[in-house]
Order: C-alpha cells, then sequence, then structure tokens
C-alpha cells in the first residue's frame, strides 16, 4: 500500500440479520465490498442516499461494529490486530447525539479525556481550550440534556478531539444546524485538517462535500459507485449541463464542451426554461445514484 | 488496566455522590417494611430452631436485598445501550472490556454494600443479635458481584425496558421469597428445594444466617458462589465484547 495512505479500507462488507416481507429471517446488506483508501491530510467524503450503508461503513472503521467480511488498516495497523492503538488514533463525532445523560457537560468531557488517559492538567487545559474554541464555555456545569440541538453537536465534536486524534470521523456533523454554526463547523473541519488530521466524513449535502473535500466517494445501496476528486467527477459526466423543463419535470444533460451544449440548447423548445451552467456535484450524485441528494 | 477500571468506576461514583441520600433513603423502606411485617409483626408467633424470627429474618433481608440492588444498580447499562447510546464512548475509547465490566461490578458492588450496612444498622435498632466478621462481608461482596454480573448480562442482551423489568417479576423476586430468605428451604417439596438449592442466592442466606450466628457454614456454598461469580465474570465480558457484532 502506498505510503501517502493513512486509511485503507479493503472488500469490506457488511450483512445484517433481517426479515423479509414474509417474515422469514434473511439477511441485508448493508455495505458490499467497499474497497477505498484515504489520504494522509486529506479531507475525505463519503455521500450517499439515506440507508446507503455510510453510517454502517464509519462504525466498521471505528470498530464499533465488526465487518463481515473485508479487513481495514490504519498506517499499515489492521483494526483487527491492534485494535486499541488503532482507536488511540481516531475521533469519532457520531451520527446521533450519545452522551451521557446522568453528567453534566464536563464531566462528560472529562469521562473521554480519562478513557484516553490524559492527565489531569492535560486534560483540564484542552477541556477549557475547546469549549472556548466553540463558544461553550459557560455550559460546562450543565446537564447535557440542557443543551439546544446546536451545541449538543459542537460539543460532540469537542469531544472527539479531546484527546488530540490524528484521524476525525464525521457521521453527518452539520445535519439541522443554521447557517452560522454549519459554517463554524465548516471552518473548525478546515482547520483540523490545515493542522494534518485526516478527516473522513459523511454528509447529505453536497455543497458541504464540494466546500470541505478534497476526494469523495458516493455509496449507493452499499456499493461503490464514483470515487475521485469533485472536479474530475464533474468533468467525467461532462464539464456542462443543459438543464430544460419538459412533461412538468427538469431534465439534465450533459456535455463535454461549450459549443456541444449550445448545439444541443439550440435545438430545444425555447419556451422550456433552458439553462446552460457547469455540472456540479450534485448532478453526478443524481446521475450516479437515480435519486435526488440533499434532504 | 486499573486506571481504565478506576475510570469506568468513578463515572459511577459522580452519579453515586449526586444521590447519595436520595439512594440510602429510598434503601430503608423496602427493608423496614420487611422488619416490620414479619420481624414484629409475623415474626412474634413464628419459632425457629437457632432463637427469634427477626435474627433469623435479618440475614435473609440481606441476601435478598444485596441481590437486588446490585442487580438494579448496573440495570442503567441498559439504557445506556439502547437509548443513549453512551456505551459508544467505551466502545470506541482504547482501553480493554475487562476493565468496563469489572468498573461497572464494582460500582453495583458499593452500592449492594452501602444499603447493606443500612440493613444492619435497622436490624441492630429493631433488636436482632448477630455478628458481621470478614468473612460474613465477603459472603455478602461475593453475591452483590454475582447479581452485578447477571444485571450487567441482562443489560448486553435484552433489547427492550419490558423485558428488562420481567427479569424483576420472574426471575429476582421469586428468588426474593424462595432462597432460604424468610424460611428454611427443608419446608419446600424435594423437587422444589432441590432447584432453589442451586440458585446462588440460597446458599448466601445459609451462609450469612451460619456465619452471623457463629456456627459452622459449608464450605461448599462458598464454592458455589465463587464459580457463580468468576463465571458470570467471563460470560459478561464475552457479551461486551459482542456488542460490536
Ligand atoms: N444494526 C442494524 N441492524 C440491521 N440493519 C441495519 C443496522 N444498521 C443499519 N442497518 C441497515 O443497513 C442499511 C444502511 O444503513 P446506514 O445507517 O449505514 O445508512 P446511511 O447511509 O448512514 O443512511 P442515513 O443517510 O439515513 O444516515 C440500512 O438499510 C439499514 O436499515
Ligand atoms: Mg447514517
Amino acid at each position: 500500500m502506498a505510503d501517502k495512505d493513512m486509511i485503507v479500507v479493503d472488500e469490506l462488507v457488511k450483512r445484517f440479520p433481517h426479515k423479509d416481507k414474509e417474515g422469514r429471517d434473511t439477511e441485508k446488506t448493508a455495505v458490499d465490498g467497499l474497497s477505498l483508501s484515504v489520504r494522509r491530510g486529506e479531507v475525505f467524503g463519503l455521500l450517499g442516499p439515506n440507508g446507503a450503508g455510510k453510517t454502517t461503513t464509519i462504525r466498521m472503521m471505528t470498530m464499533q461494529t465488526r465487518p463481515t467480511e473485508g479487513r481495514i488498516f490504519y498506517d499499515g495497523r489492521s483494526t483487527e490486530h491492534s485494535p486499541v492503538d488503532v482507536k488511540r488514533l481516531i475521533g469519532v463525532v457520531p451520527q446521533h447525539v450519545n452522551f451521557d445523560q446522568d453528567l453534566t457537560v464536563g464531566e462528560n468531557l472529562e469521562l473521554h479525556a480519562r478513557l484516553f488517559h490524559m492527565g489531569k492538567e492535560e486534560r483540564r487545559e484542552r477541556i477549557a481550550e475547546l469549549l472556548d474554541f466553540v463558544g461553550l464555555a459557560d455550559v460546562v456545569n450543565d446537564g447535557v440534556r440542557r443543551l439546544s440541538g446546536g451545541m449538543k453537536r459542537r460539543l460532540l465534536i469537542v469531544r472527539a478531539l479531546i484527546h488530540r486524534p490524528r484521524i476525525l470521523f464525521l457521521d453527518e456533523p452539520t445535519v439541522a444546524l443554521d447557517p452560522q454554526v454549519r459554517r463554524r463547523i465548516w471552518d473548525l473541519i478546515r482547520q483540523m485538517a490545515h493542522g494534518g488530521v485526516t478527516v473522513f466524513l459523511t454528509t447529505h449535502y453536497i455543497e458541504e462535500a464540494e466546500a470541505l473535500c478534497q476526494r469523495v466517494a458516493i455509496l449507493d445501496r452499499g456499493r461503490l459507485v464514483a470515487l475521485d476528486e469533485p472536479a474530475k467527477l464533474c468533468d467525467r459526466l461532462g464539464r456542462f449541463t443543459v438543464e430544460w423543463d419538459e412533461r412538468g419535470e427538469r431534465q439534465c444533460q450533459f456535455f463535454a464542451a461549450r459549443h456541444e451544449a449550445d448545439d444541443f440548447a439550440a435545438s430545444l423548445d425555447p419556451e422550456g426554461g433552458i439553462l446552460i451552467r457547469p455540472t456540479n456535484l450534485e448532478d453526478v450524485f443524481i446521475a450516479r445514484t437515480g435519486r435526488k441528494g440533499g434532504l | 488496566m486499573l486506571y481504565d477500571i478506576w475510570t469506568v468506576f468513578w463515572r459511577d461514583g459522580i452519579v453515586l455522590r449526586r444521590r447519595l441520600s436520595r439512594f440510602i433513603l429510598s434503601r430503608m423502606v423496602a427493608p423496614l417494611l420487611y422488619l416490620v411485617a414479619f420481624g414484629w409483626g409475623l415474626g412474634r408467633s413464628i419459632q425457629v430452631d437457632s432463637g427469634t424470627y427477626l435474627d433469623f429474618l435479618v440475614p435473609g433481608i440481606l441476601a435478598l436485598n444485596s441481590m437486588n440492588i446490585s442487580f438494579n444498580s448496573i440495570t442503567p447499562v441498559h439504557a445506556e445501550r439502547i437509548y443513549h447510546k453512551s456505551l459508544e464512548e467505551y466502545l470506541l475509547a482504547p482501553i480493554r472490556p475487562d476493565a468496563f465490566v469489572i468498573g461497572k461490578v464494582l460500582a453495583a458492588v458499593l452500592r449492594g454494600l452501602i444499603s447493606s450496612t443500612v440493613i444492619v444498622v435497622l436490624a441492630w435498632l429493631f433488636g436482632a443479635h448477630f455478628t458481621p466478621g470478614p468473612l460474613f462481608l465477603a459472603v455478602l461482596t461475593l453475591n452483590c458481584v454475582i447479581f452485578a454480573e447477571i444485571g450487567f448480562l441482562a443489560a448486553m442482551k435484552i433489547d427492550t425496558y419490558e423485558a428488562m423489568s420481567q427479569v424483576n417479576t420472574y426471575i429476582l423476586l421469586p428468588m426474593s421469597f424462595l432462597c432460604g430468605t424468610f424460611f428454611s428451604t427443608a419446608a419446600l417439596p424435594d423437587a422444589v428445594a432441590a432447584f432453589i438449592d442451586i440458585l446462588p442466592l440460597t446458599h448466601t442466606s445459609y451462609l450469612l444466617r451460619g456465619l452471623g450466628s457463629g456456627a459452622d457454614v459449608s464450605m461448599l456454598s462458598l464454592l458455589v458462589l465463587v464459580v457463580y461469580a468468576v463465571g458470570g465474570f467471563f460470560w459478561s465480558r464475552h457479551a461486551f465484547r459482542h456488542l460490536t457484532d
């Protein structure tokens, strides 16, 4: 494997027990032969419609659930043989809020720091620094139940960062956040990446992936359907998009060159709200998964 | 490993400290009722070989109470696993599964022993005679360990709240009454008694009663408890490991 690879995922499969429509016991394949690698220091995005297997993939990569088949390596170390070493390297921001409801904000963070063997002074400083950074310093002694949704998301990120992980996983980090908070979280992710942290995130928001990720993978029904830099994925589909209305629906067609797009647009009914524009990641997403992205 | 056990225990310690007075107060209610109803009320008209019924009763109450408290002290792990998902923190942390199991069990044992202390004090106030020595304490602790482990297993294996409370209704409650706590198992039909004699609480009751009154006790009973405790640990650890399946 190449030295620039931080994470290598090899033929990952996850099957869950499942009951079919007749109530018979069968299996459902959530992730189906996924292979990819994440480069040191890059921000890597995993995109896909609901139920595509993004969370399951992150859960396998972070050892919260065992793959049915396949292997995962961090810096050459396998999760199977050196789980404890790997766990020290990673920080995880889950899709759902999973704080300890019986502890305060500060105690939740301290528990995390203790689980990662940070000394008393070190954890006190680090927790104060991070809470300050995300503007949560004044809720340190509140119960976690009292926080607003946006505060909880920020706190989840803080908690994942306490032990200075080399690799940060974020499962839909900005879902249901207002635009300001979302921008701040984007800035935070960029700063982490700038500081050398490898970031692996999933998202439904195409513009989030475009804003942050050097490379994206698109997952559909557990299978990898695309993986590259966003611009290259757009190029491959056709750099120019022609959009128009037909039979009550918005239609799209992609062209490699501007003049081809112009020629095609000229052949359409001029009443149809024709638009020629650069192809974006959302076009790629829809073309590859056959479904609308976003929420 | 020791540090990780301490971390898990520390977390439960914080929660306990916050609720200590409420915990102690609420733990007094059931034993107080048992002592009044069976010690004062019914007990005056009951004769047992070894002396007053109150003296017979107190070790039984200690046994069943430490069982209930240590079991129910660990069952919040169920909500942490299923509803709050806060157990994920421990799955992501670079700690060994043993550390988590031991930390949780020790915290439940601590609660079991605190509530046992409350009962000992109450029982003395009611005029019961018994002398808790080191071995007495060891047996009580073992009993707490066993039922904390059973609670841990239930929390790992059971998926709904209803089923969790059914463990209380269908397993702990019958054991509370039948395992030599309120009366000797000799009073039961042979087949039933044979079954009851396999259960750990029965051995705890007999050991505590013997040790409290200074009589000889069965080393076999002690061995049975140790086997339950050790087996329970390995099974608990196995269950925790398999959360990631
Ligand atoms: N523990 C489980 N048991 C059974 N099936 C599961 C389990 N977890 C996930 N699945 C199934 O696996 C598939 C992928 O789920 P996953 O949560 O990974 O999707 P996702 O891409 O994260 O979706 P979303 O965008 O909605 O978060 C789904 O069909 C889901 O029902
Ligand atoms: Mg998901």
